[in-house]
């Protein structure tokens, strides 16, 4: 069955393709990731790979990079079968993936950590470090960013880390460059510069296969746009001759009208009211009303202490002094325990470090934080859980086997929903989400929004949302903030609020 | 693939049967193992013979209940058997002092959950690694033993008699310390499957930060794991005492690591947020047997340990196995 795969593979094999992946088919416990899929690379060209929250991209670049064994299917690289794919092989043939959650060691430097396992050496043997600074200099200027290799890895921002990333994959020679969602960590500045860096490695005659939920990328960049869909590609063609409409119906099979939710706010009264707060260098005299039904955004660019105004109103992080009124009652919040026993939630916004617990099933995720409902006598009622749990993973159309499913083992995509599951079982009135879109699919994303908007509207809800992504916020959002260098620099009315008017508050003047 | 399955919740029993397959691999390695002893040994299926590997059983099986919710948070309790000898000798001063039974008991699990508190307070909120915290308590009450007792063993002459049921007792044919160990695990099971503490401790062991962050008061759970370890540190203790009617200070030596090497081959991840009692039990089992075959065949205590030490090794490989595909 090999040797007539292998006879198949080399009969189709195109010198223009650096790639050709050929019938790969993988089978988790209960799940058909990829059922059959065929997807090549062209050489020099910028592929992109889209589809829904659990479609099976990672999948199958998991199983380019070696990490996973398929089940069936063929693998050419550069004209060449590979017959049994190891991690080593795959790197030694030039093929680099970059995840979203890179591991890189954290207390080591630059040029450590693109040389890892391989530092020069000198005669003797021992570690050739002025050769590895420098090469490491080398490359990172190949990237256009000037960065100290002797830095630590752990103080640089993560573009400048993903950027080592990259300097390690062109240490290696790749000819092929795998981004698994690299814009989900990015703000718009540091996007632009990663553009820049693959048009010019592009070039130089590296190919790209590039993962995003966010369209707008994939037409800015790509040449070729393929679809996944339940594990098969249901579309494969040049981006120039694709619309927008149509990616969307052919990664969720339907249109999607409008984007953001139609929204008819009905404010209550003050239900927060955070006034000076200050928390060292990090958050500089904040204040800030919400009432309730509101949604408010928190913009700026990254390092500008939006998630850390989010922790320190919760009380994950402490603050040396200001004011925290709930429902007009003066407060000091210094648990998160405590915020959540007075009813404000909190969705993080790094799932896997903060937000989850992935060796647990996906249940347990939902209800750890407010377990007392399905008590009775002292017993937890697993069954109501197993239930409660059940509904909010329908109602937010949660792609798992069952709920007992490790959520660990669940896409990106259907992490997050079950991040924001968690805070609607703990009953929240104020709920403070952190990137609440980050990772998931077009088609989730809009049945994110409008379940806050439907929350805000039905139950009351007051909703503080960070976000980096611009269009989100503007669709979203009755008020923006935006905050720079730890203040909050200029509120917007919905009305003023455009991109141009929050990058010009957002950035240092 | 449909986006839910809409099975009715048969939960419980569902649940509770998958975590009992989900040991049952173990479940055979111990069948199995029973009948090699058979085979080798005609003695081994003797009631005497298998009674006292029962209380075997029991005996570590409630020091590694203890140290199985430890490690669930991602913990260690090397102290377990420095607590044990302090028990010991604290109920034998106790006992040959005057006191009624009743009171000495409750007394000396006082004293376990006292230092196991201490344990807890260090890790908790000390923020000492538990490796550290126990290990020094390891050392301060194996000190502390030999104080009390000054370096002797403490017999309990004229009290023995009124403090023998404990260890020596029998209820329907079935040694006492095995009934204890039974109780001792379904309160456990129970805890860890059906109780908010339960959970707590999973979620902390899987993931601290997304704990506290969950609303959990990680502190909490941290400090109680050790008193419960102290605690059924100090149950054993009574048992030791009641059954060889005498407290020794270096009672307990050892137990430990024992009691760690049962909870591992048990399955419990010594990551911290995965395992459970089920496995522990038959972890304890499984020593158990073991140390009888080679009893019964004749193997010296010294080649004994060789042989331990390669199945703690293999157990952890096998799990790190497993863990990677
Ligand atoms: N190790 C695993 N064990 C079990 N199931 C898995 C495993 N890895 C992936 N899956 C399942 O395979 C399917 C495809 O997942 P994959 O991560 O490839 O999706 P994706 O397209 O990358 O989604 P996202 O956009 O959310 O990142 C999902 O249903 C997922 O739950
Ligand atoms: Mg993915």
């Amino acid at each position: 069955m090999l040797l007539e795969a292998i006879s198949k593979g080399s009969q189709t094999f195109d010198p223009t393709m650096i790639l050709q992946m050929a019938g790969i088919a993988k089978s988790f416990p209960g799940v058909r990731a990829l059922d059959g899929v065929s997807f090549s690379v062209r050489r020099g060209e910028v592929h992109a790979l889209v589809g829904e929250n659990g479609a099976g991209k990672s999948t199958l670049m998991k199983i380019l990079s070696g990490a996973y064994q398929s089940d069936r299917g063929v693998i050419t690289f550069d004209g060449k079968v590979v017959a049994l794919p190891t991690p080593s092989q795959m790197i030694g043939l030039g093929i680099a993936v970059i995840y979203q959650e890179f591991a890189q060691a954290p207390h080591l430097t630059v040029a450590e950590n693109i040389f890892l396992h391989r530092l020069p050496r000198t005669r003797f043997g021992l570690v050739d470090w002025k050769k590895a600074s420098l090469d490491a200099r080398g490359y990172m200027e190949r990237l256009g960013f000037s960065v100290d290799p002797l830095a630590r890895i752990d103080r640089l921002s993560v573009a400048q880390r993903q950027m080592v990333e990259i300097a390690r994959a062109l240490s290696r020679n790749a000819q092929l460059i795998v981004l698994d969602e690299p814009s989900a960590v990015l703000g718009d500045n540091e996007l632009q510069k990663l553009f820049a860096t693959i048009r010019s490695l592009q070039n130089e005659g590296v190919s790209f296969i590039y993962i995003s939920h966010r369209l707008k990328e994939v037409f800015d960049i790509s040449q070729t746009v393929t679809v996944l869909r339940d594990g098969k590609v249901v579309n494969s063609t040049a981006t120039r001759q694709m619309t927008t409409d149509e990616l969307i119906r052919s990664m969720v099979g339907r249109s999607i009208g409008d984007y953001f939710p139609a929204r008819n706010p009905k404010f209550g009264a003050v239900v927060l009211k955070v006034t000076g707060i200050n928390r060292g260098k990090i958050l500089k005299d904040i204040s800030l009303t919400l009432r309730g039904g509101e949604i408010v955004g928190i913009c700026g660019l990254a390092g500008a202490g939006r998630s850390e105004l989010l922790r320190a109103i919760i009380g994950a992080d402490p603050i040396d002094n200001g004011r925290i009124e709930l429902h007009g009652k003066e407060l000091t919040i210094d648990t998160p325990r405590k915020a959540i026993s007075l009813g404000i939630g909190f969705a993080p916004e790094d799932r896997k470090t903060d937000g989850l617990f992935l060796l647990q099933s996906v249940s347990f995720n939902i209800t750890i934080s407010r377990l007392r409902d399905f008590l009775s006598a002292f017993r937890l009622d697993l069954g109501k859980e197993r239930k409660a749990a059940q509904d909010f993973a329908a109602r937010l159309r949660v792609k798992t086997p069952d709920v007992d499913a490790r959520i660990g083992n669940l896409s990106g995509g259907n992490q997050q929903k079950c991040v924001i599951a968690k805070q609607l079982n703990a009953k929240c009135d104020v709920l403070l989400v952190d990137e609440p879109t980050r990772g998931v699919d077009v088609g989730a994303k809009r049945e994110i929004y409008e379940l806050l908007v439907d929350l805000t509207e039905r139950n009351g809800l007051a909703i503080v949302m960070v976000s980096s992504d611009l269009p989100e916020v503007i669709g979203m959002c009755d008020r923006i903030l935006v905050m720079c260098e730890g203040r909050i620099a200029a509120e917007l009315a919905k009305a003023d609020a455009t991109e141009e008017a929050i990058m010009k508050h957002a950035t240092i003047h | 693939m449909s986006d839910l399955t809409t099975t009715q919740p048969q939960s419980n029993i569902h649940k509770l049967s998958a975590s009992i397959l989900k040991a049952s691999g173990l479940l055979w390695v111990f069948l199995g193992l029973c009948v090699v002893a058979a085979l080798l040994s005609p003695a081994f299926l003797n009631p005497a013979n298998l009674m006292n590997v029962f209380r075997q059983v029991a005996l570590y099986g409630i020091v590694s209940v203890g140290m199985t919710f430890v490690i669930l948070t991602k913990g260690i309790d090397l102290s377990v058997g420095s607590i044990l000898g302090v028990c010991a000798v604290a109920a034998a001063l106790l006992l040959t002092g005057g006191w009624s039974p009743w009171l000495a008991v409750v007394v000396v699990l006082l004293i376990g959950s006292g230092l196991g508190a201490v344990n807890g307070i260090g890790v908790a909120v000390g923020r000492v690694p538990p490796f550290i915290m126990t290990l020094g308590m390891m050392v301060m009450a194996r000190g502390l033993a030999l104080t009390l007792a000054n370096g002797q063993p403490i017999g309990l002459k004229d009290a023995a008699a009124s403090f023998a049921w404990l260890g020596r007792g029998a209820l329907l044919g079935v040694p006492v310390p095995v009934w204890i160990f039974a109780v001792v695990a379904a309160i456990a099971i129970f805890v860890l499957r059906y109780t908010p503490f339960g959970r707590q401790i999973y979620a902390v062991g899987s993931n601290e930060e997304a704990a506290h962050l969950s609303g959990i008061s990680v502190n909490r759970v941290n400090f109680y794991v050790y008193v419960i370890s102290g605690f059924l540190a100090a149950l054993t203790a009574l048992i030791f005492v009641s059954r060889l009617t005498v407290g020794e200070p270096t009672a307990g030596t050892g137990i430990e690591l024992e009691a760690i090497a049962i909870t591992v081959i048990g399955g419990t991840s010594l990551f911290g947020g995965e395992g459970g009692i089920f496995g522990t039990i038959i972890g304890a089992a499984i020593l158990a047997v073991l140390a009888n075959i080679m009893n019964l065949v004749g193997i010296s205590p010294f080649t004994q340990q060789i042989v331990k030490g390669a199945i703690i090794v293999g157990a952890v490989l096998y799990e790190m196995q497993r863990k990677r595909k």
